[in-house]
């Protein structure tokens, strides 16, 4: 049975694309078969997070349109050969996407996949709502600070109302992911606490992310992080997420920062 | 012209059912809905005649509409009730019920067992639709219509709707619950960006971080109950307050908020 499994938050820049690659190369080596659809019509990233910037021909818009056959824009990933990538398409824009069109695309690639993540652009617009719009399993990506939060919430409100599956009466598999999460700045409280997050979204967690310079420099190769610092905090969460989202059980751990550090900043503050 | 809705229980359907499996679910559902009043009154031959004039210039106006016949002007003989009621079936109105006369009237008669419609709203003259004004005004100014046929007005839904709304989820931001029949009661929270109005009341068993607005129809009498002080605007019967103009020491605490002569007072309730 194949799972759709949309990658959204609302506001821009929180992790979605990051995420979208993390959790699909996760799946993937965890023996999934993975497609990555991007979503992001005009805005594309993903390809460029998967460093597969070179080898795209067709993308989604094209195969919408039919222009392509789906398996000609289907883009194998060269580390993993059961992740493959579906590119949007930088040259046009939201409205080349139909309803009737995605529907299409998400039904075949049911049938080829064990786990379809579509990757969503930021906003509440049509390539957002057509991103959700089939999902089954729909992972929520916010940063612990309030804007994001609350575009969080937005979209948690149109999961539950704009989807194939709310409409027609069934539960919408909703999980929290708290991304860009900075220990240091929680334990000064100059950022909101996991427990504010989930107390306001009330949504189970799948799991929290670190800030880190791990995750850049994994986006800048063109590596999802789980292949390319397996070993890093960031890429052992993703790793965790993605065993959750298989049904296994995996404690979650709150990040906190080294104690040296705490005991620095308090010395400093001691002092100052 | 409101019922109740039943379910019946499948297992006492099923009791002396012939079929050993299960039966299909009965439901009952009531409705509320516009019926025509027309009320014949004596002499019934006079009163036809302007009733023929009438569905000459506007045929449509009873077409399909169930028709209820109010009785009151014709009730002390019942011939005269009978006269009236075999008139307007054959001039092929549907009538569905009587008002305006005693059930025992009518026994006896063809029309014995027509149901007796004894509740439903207020009736009020009705303006008869379909008439367009260049048919002949003088004839419509000369002829003695009898009181245009009234229909019974909606009934008021506050009286009859559930007085209250449950929301048992969280209210998410950008939603907004508007129930203008009565009292809303959240379980769960009402999100930054998110906005409930209430025609009554407001209750809220989680924070309240949105806005609530109560009083719509109720006015001053509403209030706003919430388990903790988060909004960023309350309104009761037109009296709005934003977070600023409140204190800090009410945030994050279980407040009510009402009305106090024309001004709006916020209180913690722990």
């Amino acid at each position: 049975m194949s799972k759709v499994m949309v990658v959204t938050s609302g506001k821009g820049g929180v992790g979605k694309t990051t995420t979208s690659a993390a959790l699909g190369a996760a799946l993937a080596q965890a023996g999934q078969s993975v497609a990555l659809v991007d979503f992001d019509v005009g805005l594309r990233n993903l390809d460029l997070v998967l460093g597969a910037e070179r080898r795209v021909v067709f993308d989604l818009v094209n195969v919408i349109h039919g222009d392509a056959k789906l398996a000609q824009a289907m883009i194998r990933d060269k580390r993993l050969e059961n992740l493959s990538l579906l590119a949007a398409s930088q040259t046009r824009d939201k409205e080349a996407l139909t309803q009737d069109g995605v529907g299409r695309v998400i039904d075949e690639l049911r049938g080829r996949f064990d786990w379809i993540v579509c990757d969503s652009p930021a906003g509440i617009e049509k390539g957002a709502t057509l991103a959700m719009r089939f999902a089954d399993v729909a992972v929520v990506v916010a940063n612990p600070e309030v804007s994001s939060v609350r575009d969080s919430d937005r979209i948690i409100g149109l999961l539950d109302s704009k989807t194939c599956r709310a409409e027609s009466g069934e539960a919408m598999e909703k999980h929290l992911l708290i991304t860009r999460f900075d220990p240091l700045r929680a334990a000064r409280g100059e950022m909101m606490s996991v427990e504010d997050v989930l107390e306001i979204l009330a949504i189970p967690l799948l799991g929290i992310v670190v800030e880190s310079q791990d995750v850049l420099m994994a986006s800048n190769v063109g590596c999802p992080i789980t292949l390319h610092n397996p070993a890093s905090p960031a890429a052992r969460a993703y790793a965790e997420a993605a065993r959750r989202l298989l049904g296994e059980t995996v404690p979650i751990t709150t990040p906190t920062a080294p104690r040296g550090f705490i005991s620095r900043l308090f010395a400093r503050k001691a002092a100052a | 012209m409101l019922a109740e809705r039943f379910k019946t229980d499948p297992q006492s359907q099923a009791a002396g059912a012939p079929e050993p499996r299960a039966l299909p679910k009965i439901v009952v559902r009531g409705r509320s809905f516009l019926a025509l009043i027309i009320a014949p009154e004596a002499p019934l031959d006079a009163w036809f005649a302007a009733l023929d004039q009438h569905l000459g210039r506007a045929a449509a106006l009873f077409a399909g509409r169930p028709v209820i016949v109010d009785l009151a002007g014709t009730a002390d003989a019942a011939d005269l009730a009978v006269q009236a009621l075999d008139g307007l079936m054959a001039r092929e109105l549907r009538i569905i019920g009587v008002e305006g006369i005693e059930a025992d009237l009518l026994a006896g008669t063809r029309w014995d067992g027509v149901p007796t419609v004894t509740q439903g709203g207020p009736s009020r003259p009705m303006p008869t639709p379909d008439e367009p004004p260049t048919t002949a005004p003088a004839a419509d100014a000369a002829a003695p219509v009898s009181a245009p046929p009234a229909a019974p007005e909606p009934e008021a839904p506050a009286s009859r709707a559930p007085p209250s709304l449950v929301i048992d989820r969280p209210v998410r931001s950008g939603q907004s619950i508007l129930f203008e029949h009565g009292d809303v009661t959240v379980i769960g929270a009402v999100a930054s960006g998110a906005e409930v109005i209430a025609g009554g009341s407001i209750h809220v068993y989680g924070a309240l971080r949105g806005r609530a607005i109560a009083g719509l129809v109720t006015g001053e009498a509403a209030r706003i109950f919430c388990h903790r002080l988060e909004a960023e605007l309350v309104a009761v019967g037109g009296h709005y307050r934003t977070a600023e103009d409140w204190s800090d020491g009410l945030r994050g605490r279980s407040a009510q908020i009402w009305c106090d002569r024309g001004a709006l007072r916020l209180a913690p309730l722990d």
